[in-house]
């Protein structure tokens, strides 16, 4: 049926849909070109010897002069390995937690009949306009004494409550008649959450938790203000030190090593290569879900 | 039919009684209840005791006497009064509003723009890559998006090649001020372009291809079908956003400007966050001034809230929809 429409479309269409069509595809070419050449340059840099990189910082096409040496570097760079230790372990105690915590606070604003939902809904969603701000966020850390522990980040950011509220649209979603059926069995609430609830939304956790993912593996402000010990810093902030500030971080604990020099501009490269690989690695897995996750709970709004 | 409904009405108000005691709420509900316990307790500890902070704008904070044993600034208002007479009042507040607007003006278009394109690609298979593709900039952390910002604008760097292209003369585009705002809004439309499409994408599948048929029997052209059909099937969506977005205002991407600014270029770069952020964590010589910050953070906030109530208003009156 569509296929016929298709056909029958292309012949009827006039020269200047077509040239329409032909300027929109080029646009769109263009645009797919500059959303990956920044990235193909990366790639194409991580692989070039370090005498080529200082001397043509532009263009590249090609990995020059094959090397993997500035890969052999950052796999053995102690604070590089360090960075990926503390990101790891905040995304595994993180993305739990994270999920946990959305569904129960999605499922509470989803049902119906409590006394004090509409008190404690206006509290979750108060937060959402409202925020004490960036010196007292730290004052407060400190005060938890959290200051200078990893667990600082894992707290204060284990819930969005926009999160929760797209959760809370999808939980909607699901026909009331599955749960009132449960509940007359005898299903108690947990129950009926992780029993019907939880495997209907999957497509939207799955996107919840690439956000929640993606955030923590790209997060780096607040462990630039909450953590003091190099030893501690995620990835992301080893990177600012390496790749903006060209800060003493790296060079003090490599400075006798004559290899850092030898690789000093494409190891940036290789370190970029490294810390984005694993997230665009998952998103292609998890892209089929957003049309069904996201959408159902964004359009509604 | 009156009277019956009212009676039908008069029965559900009695077999569903309007009080419920709270001991009876308990025994049906407290399974919910245990589950917004442990969200309850995080928003007190990390949302809600932060704001009893915010008292420090009104003291004279001492890092070692704490919040209670400050003592309270006199007169009260005077951080609040040492922000507007700051000689980087105008430059901040300015270079907040400058570069919002711009974003709004630019980046929130631009996803729109995607879409309505988008949605003309006939090759399901061209359309499925070019989606792929755009949303890839999104998954680039702003760490190395920036770094990789300075390395095209640096000296022989590839911005600068493209430039001389064109006639330019080789510059560190981040050491001039007046390129900074090209490179912070196209940016920000380069990471946020094709993510931020999704929201539109999916809307456009709500309108009826009827429309589209109709429209051709009656011989519009796909110029025309787009600009009469696609783009008023998107209007509402567009809306919506268009108002959520205007109630951050003063939100600008700061964690951005942090990683790309320097001293040369602070004249057009340096925000309201960015401001505070050196007062407490990077200052010059100085104590970090933690009370004039939050004092500063808190009429960030207060003007975010105006932003938001009023554009609320707004909206309400207009298109009869709104956040609250």
């Amino acid at each position: 049926m569509k296929q016929k429409n298709v056909v029958r479309h292309k012949v009827k269409e006039s020269a200047g849909d077509r040239a329409f069509g032909i300027v929109i595809t080029m646009i769109l070419i263009i645009l797919c070109i500059l959303c990956l050449y920044p990235i193909w340059y990366v790639f194409c840099a991580s692989f070039t010897n370090n005498t080529y990189l200082v001397s043509h910082p532009g263009f590249l096409l090609i990995p020059h002069g094959f090397t993997l040496g500035a890969y052999k570097l950052a796999f053995t760079h102690p604070l590089l390995l360090s960075g990926y230790r503390n990101t790891l372990f905040i995304l595994l105690v993180s993305l739990p937690l994270n999920l946990i915590l959305t569904i129960f606070c999605g499922y509470f604003m989803s049902c119906r009949g409590m006394k004090l939902k509409k008190p404690i809904v206006a509290l979750l969603l108060f937060t959402m306009f409202v925020n004490a701000g960036m010196i007292p966020n730290y004052l407060n850390i400190r005060s938890l004494g959290l200051y200078n522990s990893l667990w600082s980040l894992i707290l204060s950011g284990s819930l969005s409550i926009y999160n929760s509220i797209i959760c809370r649209t999808a939980i909607d979603a699901v026909p009331d008649s599955l749960s009132e059926a449960a509940y007359i069995d005898g299903a108690s609430d947990p129950v009926i959450l992780f029993r019907i609830i939880i495997p209907l939304i999957k497509p939207t956790l799955a996107v919840l938790a690439l956000y929640y993912g993606v955030q923590h593996w790209n997060a780096w402000f607040l462990a630039s203000i909450y953590l003091k010990d190099n030893e501690k810093l995620p990835i992301q902030n080893i990177m600012r030190a390496i790749l903006i500030a060209n800060s003493n971080v790296l060079n003090s604990a490599a400075a006798e090593n004559d290899q850092v020099n030898q690789f000093a501009e494409a190891i940036k490269y290789s370190t970029i290569v490294l810390t984005t690989v694993p997230v665009m690695c998952i998103y292609p897995f998890i892209q089929k879900y957003f049309v069904k996750g996201v959408m159902i709970g964004a359009v509604k709004g | 039919m009156k009277t019956s409904g009212r009676s039908a009405s008069a029965a559900v108000m009695k077999t569903r009684p309007k009080k419920l005691s709270w001991r009876k709420d308990w025994s049906r509900n407290k399974w919910k209840y245990l589950m917004i316990l442990p969200v309850l307790v995080w928003l007190i500890l990390f949302c809600y005791k932060p704001m009893y902070g915010l008292v420090i704008a009104f003291k004279d904070y001492k890092i070692t006497r704490g919040i209670e044993g400050s003592s309270w600034s006199h007169p009260w208002y005077k951080w609040f009064q040492s922000f507007f007479e700051d000689p980087y009042f105008g430059r901040v507040v300015g270079n907040t509003f400058i570069l919002s607007g711009l974003t709004i003006l630019f980046s929130f278009p631009a996803p729109i723009i995607l879409a309505l394109m988008i949605n003309e690609v006939r090759n399901s298979h061209f359309k499925k890559v070019v989606q792929t593709i755009t949303y890839l900039p999104y998954f680039i952390s702003l760490v190395v998006m920036c770094a990789l910002i300075k390395t095209f604008c640096m000296q022989n760097g590839l911005f600068n090649q493209i430039g001389m292209l064109f006639g330019g003369s080789e510059k560190n585009y981040l050491a001039e001020p007046q390129y900074f705002r090209s490179i912070y809004v196209l940016s920000d439309i380069w990471q946020g372009i094709g993510w931020n499409s999704i929201i539109y994408l999916a809307a456009l599948t709500g309108i009826d291809m009827e429309l589209y048929e109709a429209a051709r029997v009656d011989g519009a052209n796909r110029w025309q079908q787009m600009v009469h059909i696609t783009f008023p099937g998107l209007l509402p969506t567009v809306m919506i956003l268009f108002i959520l977005r205007m109630g951050n205002i003063l939100n600008v991407g700061y964690e951005k400007i942090l990683l790309l600014y320097n001293p040369n270029i602070y004249q057009v770069s340096d925000v309201i966050s960015t401001y505070t952020y050196r007062l407490s964590f990077a200052p010059s010589g100085n104590q970090p001034m933690y009370s004039k910050s939050t004092a500063i953070g808190l009429f960030n906030t207060a003007v975010n809230v105006v932003f938001l109530l009023a554009t609320n208003a707004i909206s309400r009156k207009t298109t009869e929809s709104g956040l609250f």
